[in-house]
């Protein structure tokens, strides 16, 4: 029994002070902004590494979810004699939910698993001691530019996968199950708010990448610089990155959405 | 003994300085001094932490007592922007390099002026390879860090360290796991850099006979205490048995070939049951 309580005061201890290390970490992200702002091709270059090559992963998944989307919806939509109703559907789930939520669990899994690993290892390899021994700040030089590019790469890479969705799911209906396609653009003309739903699911996908790119920087900047602590730092940021995301989402939504 | 004289003309000076990490004491109150335009060697056992000696000179880390100057300045009570100043003047060189594996060679080397300076790109290039030039790599610009050797590797750290014109460099194992001609040519250039840019250099290593060739003076540190010190011939001369020892590479003396152990006879005959 002691020992059990003795277990759990050191577990809360030490997640109390990793807690404590990774918000002065995010501090010291944040100091670093406005230098990395006047150097934009450092940014430039972090949102093509963590942006653009996510490319491929996101539309391929974006269009196979809104085929998905298109066929489980016509199923029961048709039932009520409501297929034109399809568009709505497919679109508000994919920019309220989908859209931001599976790009950020994509992104977690494509490029904060490699923003941990990269970050762990310049670390095992001495570069970033090497980078503060030649007066140049790591944070500023490799951290924040990765943070931001993180969290203006997550917006557009969800909003591309609503896109490519709608566009799979309106071939799937259009194409496959015959729904007309000018009520299908229609209906989601008419159904879909951009206040409510557009705005809301970017505020989403922000803080998606804001969460995201955080623990992935952090994991990799305090993972224990050996080939195992770097793997179990990775590990742990897709794990993390994937609980945040879920979590945030049901309170987001609650937020958001709750008194409809 | 002359030690305020060389205190007056040392660079750095390291005063009553302990360290512990954990409950291991790596440093119990030990004094050294670097003297200007010389090649200082700190020399003992694997673990004695030299390595984090060099990390305390260069502010990476905090002592538990004492005091390290460098030029004047006590390096841990700067603020960090004027820590950031004094480190552009000091090179270090890592055991591994710690060349950023992202760049070439060319861009590891006009790392530091580019984050450093103002100079145009044609400057830099020009600077670029006259630090090449003096490690004998400029024909190797192009190459990634991972098509280096390692002694290559080293090399190219050493041209990146010298790039903003330090007044000292610190060398962590320049020699481990080096093969005799990279060897050779790295302990040539240590020698000749110091001589030709008249730097300081502080050493350390675990190598005798190299450093012992290149050092103006030597510290043996042991057991977080100096061992010994002195100019290479009066370190082999040392009268102290554990200098000797480590001097020679004997295998059994002060310290033990054998692990601390219960008697041998006893421990074969004995049950064999795990403890």
């Amino acid at each position: 029994m002691i020992k059990f309580l003795q277990y759990l005061g050191q577990s809360t201890r030490t997640s109390f002070t990793k807690l404590g290390r990774a918000t002065y970490f995010l501090l010291q992200i944040i100091s670093g902004i406005l230098s990395v702002l006047a150097r934009p091709r450092l940014l430039l270059k972090q949102m093509y590494s963590v942006g653009v090559l996510s490319f491929l992963i996101i539309t391929v998944s974006g269009l196979f979810v809104g085929m998905v989307l298109s066929l489980q919806g016509y199923y029961t939509l048709s039932d009520f004699g409501a297929e034109e109703s399809l568009g709505v559907m497919v679109a508000a789930s994919l920019v309220r939910e989908l859209g931001p939520v599976v790009s950020a669990l994509l992104f977690a899994g494509r490029a904060g698993s490699a923003l941990t690993a990269e970050i762990g290892l310049m670390k095992a390899t001495e570069q970033l001691s090497g980078m503060e021994m030649m007066a140049v700040d790591p944070i500023k030089r490799i951290i924040t530019p990765r943070f931001l590019a993180g969290l203006l790469s997550m917006p557009l890479l969800a909003a591309l996968f609503s896109a490519v969705g709608i566009i799979g799911g309106q071939i799937i209906a259009s194409g496959l199950l015959g729904v007309d396609e000018g009520a299908f653009w229609g209906q989601m003309q008419a159904g879909i708010d951009f206040r409510d739903d557009i705005i809301n699911g970017v505020i989403k996908s922000v803080v998606f990448g804001f969460i995201t790119s955080w623990i992935a920087l952090f994991e990799g900047y305090d993972a224990i610089p050996t080939s195992e602590g770097v793997s179990r730092a990775t590990t742990r940021t897709v794990v993390n990155s994937a609980f945040s995301i879920l979590g945030l989402d049901f309170i987001l939504t609650a937020l958001m959405f709750g008194d409809h | 003994m002359d030690n305020c004289v060389s205190a007056q003309n040392s660079l750095v000076s390291v005063r009553n300085l302990s360290f512990s990490r954990g409950d291991t004491v790596i440093f119990d109150d030990i004094s050294l001094d670097f003297e200007r335009g010389k090649i200082t060697a700190i020399m003992g056992p694997s673990g004695t932490g030299k390595t984090t000696l060099l990390k305390l000179i260069g502010g990476q880390l905090y002592p538990d007592k004492g005091t390290i100057t460098v030029d004047g300045q006590n390096v841990h009570q700067l603020r960090r922007s004027e820590l950031y100043t004094l480190r552009k003047r000091l090179g270090m060189l890592f055991q591994s390099g710690a060349l950023l594996t992202d760049m070439n060679v060319y861009d590891n080397v006009a790392f530091p002026l580019r984050e450093h300076t103002q100079l145009s790109e044609s400057m830099i290039r020009t600077l670029v390879l006259m630090k090449l030039q003096a490690v004998g790599l400029r024909g190797a610009r192009n190459l990634m860090p991972n098509e280096l050797s390692g002694g290559m590797a080293r090399r190219i750290a050493l041209a990146r360290a010298i790039a903003l014109d330090p007044m000292m460099i610190l060398y962590d194992e320049p020699f481990t796991g080096q093969d005799p001609i990279s060897m050779g040519v790295l302990v040539h250039l240590i020698k000749s850099l110091n001589n030709a840019l008249g730097l300081t250099s502080i050493i350390v290593s675990h190598d005798v006979h190299d450093t012992s060739a290149i050092a103006d003076y030597i510290y043996v540190l042991s057991g977080g205490k100096i061992a010994g010190e002195g100019t290479p011939q009066e370190i082999q001369q040392s009268e102290s048995e554990w200098v000797q020892q480590f001097m020679t590479g004997a295998a059994d003396g002060p310290v033990h070939f054998h692990y601390p152990a219960k008697d041998y006879v006893d421990d074969l005959l004995s049950s064999g049951k795990r403890y």
